[in-house]
């Protein structure tokens, strides 16, 4: 008999709009001592089912049918009491997050003991000692000192050792990981994971994780089911899965995810890849900067974020500016944007210093236009009151001399540019899905036909699918306008895709600097070492992954 | 290690408060002395000869230029000089001394009803969504901060006085057949237990309950309020999750953590909370002719007695900066986290 | 205007969606139907009221509500019903005019405060500090005690008590959204400050604004009346609400209980129909809303 048994599993959510069916009829089996991943993108249902299975849905959810059998228990039918023993002591379960899945104003060690002794395993009086036991456990050094810590004085990566240990506290048989390493750093993120590998060996213990990441799927999981708008399209074992996917939506979405040795077409289904237009030659500098600085704050508490940075960038190139968050790489775009003013150094720009004009003045610089931006967040990044088309139109008002008409024109061919169809033009940011406001952020950022286009983690909100076509969409867009592109990424998948030259920063320096393709075989830094190894490395994905159809035929 | 974390911040808040006394006491100087119009003829009430006039505008030193004026102003303010009622003829600060007793006494008992109904409503509130209590919270709110407090007061006289005979006649804090109980706090009702009167005691309460109910009544909405948002909001963050996960039981979850976060933003609406009641307590004073600081100032109002009138407005401020300040320390015992964004 | 050409579309949007709010949630077409009735009442009240709100007689004192006096009749014979109708007017114009100052004063200190920071923002907040340090009540009593006891005077302090609630909300919005994609975005595009502050930032700052103002509105209206019914502002025998409440107080004891409960419940209503307002004034500003 397997260890949890999933029957036609069917959650719907109460909400304003009317209910919504977030599972839809979901079957799956986990046999002891075996690691499941379920893989989906978002709003796919795959974490709804896990909370079901605890159930824990969040207010208004429920679930509508089906049957959910834990070691022969019938969950559904299973009084709160009994559900309560159950969870954290049969079943527990870590999150993303982990920062925010901490009480804020609890000791931490206090929040391990509290469930200690709810599942009895330890009394008021030796809680503590347990409690810090169960730190050791998962590798938490002076666990006795950090007893006394409040989640916001600990690290991401400290906070999600706290919530496993809090989750392996009571010795429970299965563990849910719901996207674990979402929030934390790329390095942290290995450790993480690795931790948790480990400790599931170690205790024999069967786990469901969950996650957006094939890569990651495959590389920590026995088998992968792939969940799309609720359903289970696919099952099977993870080496198989990425390899022979059969489902349409797998082989897009295995398709879809960065991996060494496929290049930006080959992210895009098939039917799609139409061939990669002709690299242009890198040309003459347009972008020098030269010993740039930035500090925040003064005497004691100043911050050096940025310590003297020179790097240029050639007419038709593309660079990618890597690290991790906190690395200064974000000031420094900020700064080449010119949106912040460094502290001192120069930004040749086309041969004249930008860096002499305060930012407050450049916004009405004629070479304004010549410089643009796309942001992380395309939410975020447009007006909630402005509609697509007045979005695009925004930098035509204030820095062209065109009339109302030429305007117009220009901004339906630049959202025909970017792929975005016409009838969204007149939508407002909230009608629009993640894509499509990528598209906008880029239609608004090309439309002043800019000679140096930063990217600032451009894909970072998206969905692996909808990267994809927006990283082909870059691509193509260098080859028709011949834009210089400053990538500002903390994934080094992505980068490898779209960069010539790849420029590693760290606590405000550039530590190795260099050909993308040489960064990434042969790194010389140990730091870029580190970045390149926490990249999830699946156990055997090709680089062209073969369809069903295409094994068949 | 967060105590001496904590130590300094609730230093650094007194200090804070400093400057918010000086803007206080540059307030009430403008009020009383800077304005348009003649403050010696204020000062000496409408009944003054040109003679006495002249007498209260050297009293006052407003023959002297404005930061003379000032210098003078806050050296009577740190002896305790606030002036002379011309309603009375005593000092303003012994009157207002006298009375503000009778004024935190409703105040606090109007609270304290009201903290016991309106968290325990708005907690009720947040975890039975659509339940009784959701609705009378949702009507409570949105009806409670539409009462004027003088008509609620008016209105629970007319029911409980007139038509019920339950209360007593809405006069003072006690009737003329108790003798008022030896001053040792100035708390009736904690002096006549302190005396061993019961039946002072039974008396002073039965004054109090009236006006005490229309002033809770009027606060309720707000705690109740921020109360349910503040629950619904902690309820619904990812630590919960993790606490259900972890298999807590219904009771540590809604207390230890969901109620525990969200005394937070509780806690701080008290601030505004303490501003409407000491406003709203004027009223209720006038209506219940309560001798308070509050029916002593509309009186002054009515006698253009101006000396009285910013006594009362300074005591008041001064009051209201007190009790921000214990709120704030409040605040800063309950979070942890408070030390080090500071620090 | 630059953006002309896409204003008469928007128009109508806006025009449909305002009535897509009113119909979606019933609460929001309430408060809209009494905010009519009282607007209506406002403007007309003195030619839809039967009788003369000053005239008194003295024979038909303190009658009960009957068919010719709905209301009843107050201590010198008046119709309490034609005095609560004329009343209306003076009650809203000294709401409406000290929301509207103090919105306009609290927007553009909590816009200034917001964005620049810095100096800028320390003396604001410490200028809103000092006057929050006071009970409000209480600092309108001082400052009409010390400005003089006029219906001016009234609107001018309710309208400086007032000010630090819009300030503050608009200093917070403004603030979150300083470093906003969508702000940075308008400078990369030719915004200079000013514009990304007045076209980008401030309108979106609007909807939590919206509940702020229908808040203050019924907030305004109670101050107004509670300050009159301490004998401040209106003098007798202007028909004001809060003094009519004071004038029947002492009937109350007696039971003569319509001289202060008319008025009353006028006054309930209209600062009741203000805060149910607030959602839907909300979900008309906020495109976020429209489907």
């Amino acid at each position: 008999m397997s260890l949890v048994s999933i029957k036609n599993l069917a959650v719907a959510f109460q909400t304003r709009k009317g209910e919504v069916n977030a599972v839809r009829g979901v079957s799956l089996e986990l046999e002891r001592g075996e690691t499941l991943a379920v893989v989906g993108e978002s709003g796919s249902g795959k974490s709804v089912t896990s909370y079901a299975l605890m159930r824990i849905l969040d207010r208004g959810g429920r679930i509508k049918a089906g049957d959910v059998t834990y070691s022969g228990i019938d969950l559904r039918k299973a009084t709160e009491r009994a559900m309560r023993d159950i969870r954290g002591r049969e079943i527990s379960m870590i999150f993303q997050n982990p920062r925010s899945a901490l009480n804020p104003i609890r000791k931490v060690g206090d929040q391990i003991a509290n469930v200690l002794v709810q599942h009895r395993i330890a009394t008021r009086q030796t809680a503590k000692a347990k409690a810090i036991e169960a730190m050791e456990a998962v590798r938490i050094r002076d666990a006795e000192q950090r007893y006394s810590a409040y989640p916001f004085e600990l690290s991401g990566g400290m906070c999600q050792r706290i919530v496993i240990a809090m989750a392996l506290a009571c010795e429970p048989r299965l563990l849910v990981a719901d996207e674990p390493t979402t929030g934390l750093d790329v390095t942290t993120q290995k450790t993480v994971m690795d931790l948790v590998a480990d400790l599931i060996k170690e205790r024999g213990l069967s786990a469901i994780l969950i996650t957006h990441d094939l890569g990651l799927a495959s590389a920590y999981a026995d088998r992968v089911v792939v969940m799309q708008n609720g359903v289970i399209v696919e099952e099977g074992a993870s080496e198989m899965m990425l390899v022979r996917p059969h489902h349409p939506y797998t082989q897009k979405l295995v398709a879809a995810t960065p991996r060494k040795g496929a290049g930006v077409r080959d992210l895009l289904p098939e039917e799609a890849r139409t061939p990669l237009p002709d690299k242009r030659p890198v040309g003459a500098p347009i972008l020098q900067v030269r010993r740039l600085r930035k500090t925040f704050g003064a005497g004691a508490n100043a911050v050096e974020a940025v310590k003297g940075v020179s790097f240029s960038i050639g007419e038709g190139e593309s660079v990618g500016l890597v690290g991790e968050s906190g690395c200064g790489k974000s000031t420094t775009s900020s700064m080449v944007v010119r949106l912040l003013d460094p502290t001192s150094g120069e930004i040749l720009f086309r041969g004249d210093d930008l860096a002499t004009i305060p930012a407050s003045r450049f916004t009405r610089d004629k070479r304004r236009g010549g410089i643009q931006m796309v942001f992380q967040d395309a939410t975020d990044s447009l007006n909630p009151r402005h509609t697509s088309a007045r979005s695009i139109e925004d930098p035509l008002i204030r820095l062209s001399t065109l009339s109302r008409a030429e305007r117009a024109a220009k901004v339906a061919e630049t959202a025909a540019l970017v792929g975005l169809p016409e009838h969204l033009l007149s939508r407002f940011p909230h009608q629009l899905s993640g894509g499509q406001k990528a598209r906008v952020g880029i239609a608004r950022a090309i439309v002043l036909e800019p000679q140096l286009l930063i990217l600032d983690e451009p894909t970072a909100a998206l969905d692996v699918s909808i990267q994809a076509l927006v990283l082909n969409l870059l691509v193509d867009l260098q080859a028709k306008l011949g834009m210089s592109y400053l990538f500002v990424s903390h994934d080094l998948g992505v980068v490898r895709l779209l960069t010539d030259r790849v420029i590693v920063m760290r606590g405000g320096e550039i530590v190795e600097e260099g050909a993308t393709a040489d960064v990434m075989d042969r790194p010389s830094h140990e730091y870029t070492k580190s970045l390149i190894e926490a990249v999830p490395q699946p156990r055997m994905i090709p680089a062209e992954p073969l369809s069903a159809n295409a094994a068949a035929g | 290690m967060a105590a001496p974390g904590r130590l300094k911040v609730i230093g650094s808040r007194l200090l804070q408060a400093i400057p918010v006394v000086i803007g206080v006491i540059i307030v009430t100087f403008i009020l009383t002395r800077a304005l348009p119009g003649d403050p010696a003829v204020y000062f000496a009430g409408t009944i003054a000869d040109e003679e006495s006039i002249q007498e209260v505008r050297e009293a006052l030193g407003l023959d002297k230029s404005m930061p003379e004026q000032f210098f003078y102003y806050v050296g009577d303010l740190l002896r305790g000089d606030l002036g002379t009622s011309l309603m009375t003829g005593l000092p303003v600060a012994e009157e207002l001394g006298r009375r503000l007793p009778a004024s935190l006494e409703l105040t606090l008992v109007a609270l304290i009803i009201s903290c016991a109904v309106a968290i325990p409503l708005g907690i009720l509130a947040a975890t039975r969504p659509n339940s009784l209590a959701d609705h009378a919270c949702r009507v409570l709110v949105t009806a409670g901060v539409s009462l004027p407090t003088f008509f609620t007061g008016l209105v629970l006289i007319y029911v409980f006085y007139y038509v019920l005979g339950w209360a007593p006649p809405p006069l003072g804090r006690l009737d003329f057949i108790f003798l008022e109980p030896p001053r040792v706090t100035g708390f009736f009702l904690i002096d006549s237990v302190l005396a061993g009167d019961w039946e002072t005691f039974w008396g002073a309460a039965k004054q109090l309950v009236l006006p005490a109910v229309t002033l809770a009544l009027f606060t309720l909405a707000p705690i109740a309020r921020m109360t349910r948002a503040a629950m619904l909001q902690s309820l619904s963050s990812d630590y919960i999750r993790t606490a259900r996960a972890a298999g807590l039981n219904g009771r540590t979850i809604l207390y230890g953590y969901a109620f525990h976060n969200a005394m937070l933003p509780v806690v701080t609406t008290l601030g505004m909370v303490f501003s409407f009641t000491l406003g709203a307590n004027v009223l209720v004073e006038k209506v219940f002719a309560w001798p308070g600081i509050g029916s002593f100032a509309v009186d002054a109002l009515v006698a253009s007695d101006y000396a009285a009138v910013q006594g009362f407005v300074f005591v008041m401020a001064i009051l209201f900066v007190a009790l921000n300040l214990a709120i704030d320390i409040l605040y800063t015992l309950i979070d942890p986290r408070i030390g080090f964004d500071a620090a | 205007m630059s953006d002309a050409a896409l204003t008469p579309p928007r128009q109508r949007g806006a025009l449909s969606h305002i009535g897509y709010v009113l119909r979606s949630n019933p609460v929001t077409m309430v408060a809209f139907g009494l905010l009519g009735l009282i607007l209506f009442v406002g403007v007309f009240g003195p030619a839809i009221a039967p009788y003369d709100p000053l005239a008194s007689n003295a024979a038909n004192a303190l009658q009960p509500p009957s068919a010719a006096h709905w209301f009843g009749t107050d201590n010198l014979g008046r119709d309490v019903f034609s005095r609560v109708l004329v009343a209306t007017r003076l009650d809203l114009i000294i709401s409406v005019a000290a929301v509207a100052l103090s919105f306009v004063i609290g927007s553009v200190l909590g816009a200034l405060a917001g964005y620049y920071g810095g100096i800028a923002d320390k003396v604001v907040s410490r200028a809103l500090d000092t006057i929050m340090a006071f009970p409000l009540f209480v600092l309108a009593m001082g400052i009409v005690a010390a400005m003089g006891n006029t219906i001016e005077n009234i609107i001018y302090a309710t309208a400086i008590i007032n000010v630090p609630f819009y300030a503050r909300v608009v200093r917070a919005e403004v603030n979150i959204r300083r470093d906003a994609g969508f702000a940075q975005a308008a400078k990369l595009s030719g915004n200079t400050d000013w514009r990304v502050l007045a076209l980008h930032i401030f309108p979106n700052a609007l909807p939590p604004l919206m509940v702020q103002v229908s808040l203050n509105m019924g907030w305004a209206i109670l101050n107004a009346a509670g300050l009159s019914f301490i004998g401040l502002g209106v003098r007798p025998p202007t028909p004001e609400w809060g003094i009519m409440v004071a004038e029947g107080a002492q009937y109350i004891v007696s039971g003569e209980w319509w001289l202060a409960l008319f008025p009353g419940l006028a006054l309930m209503l209209a600062v009741f129909t203000f805060n149910l307002l607030g959602d839907g004034l909300r979900d008309m500003v906020d495109p976020r809303m429209r489907t």
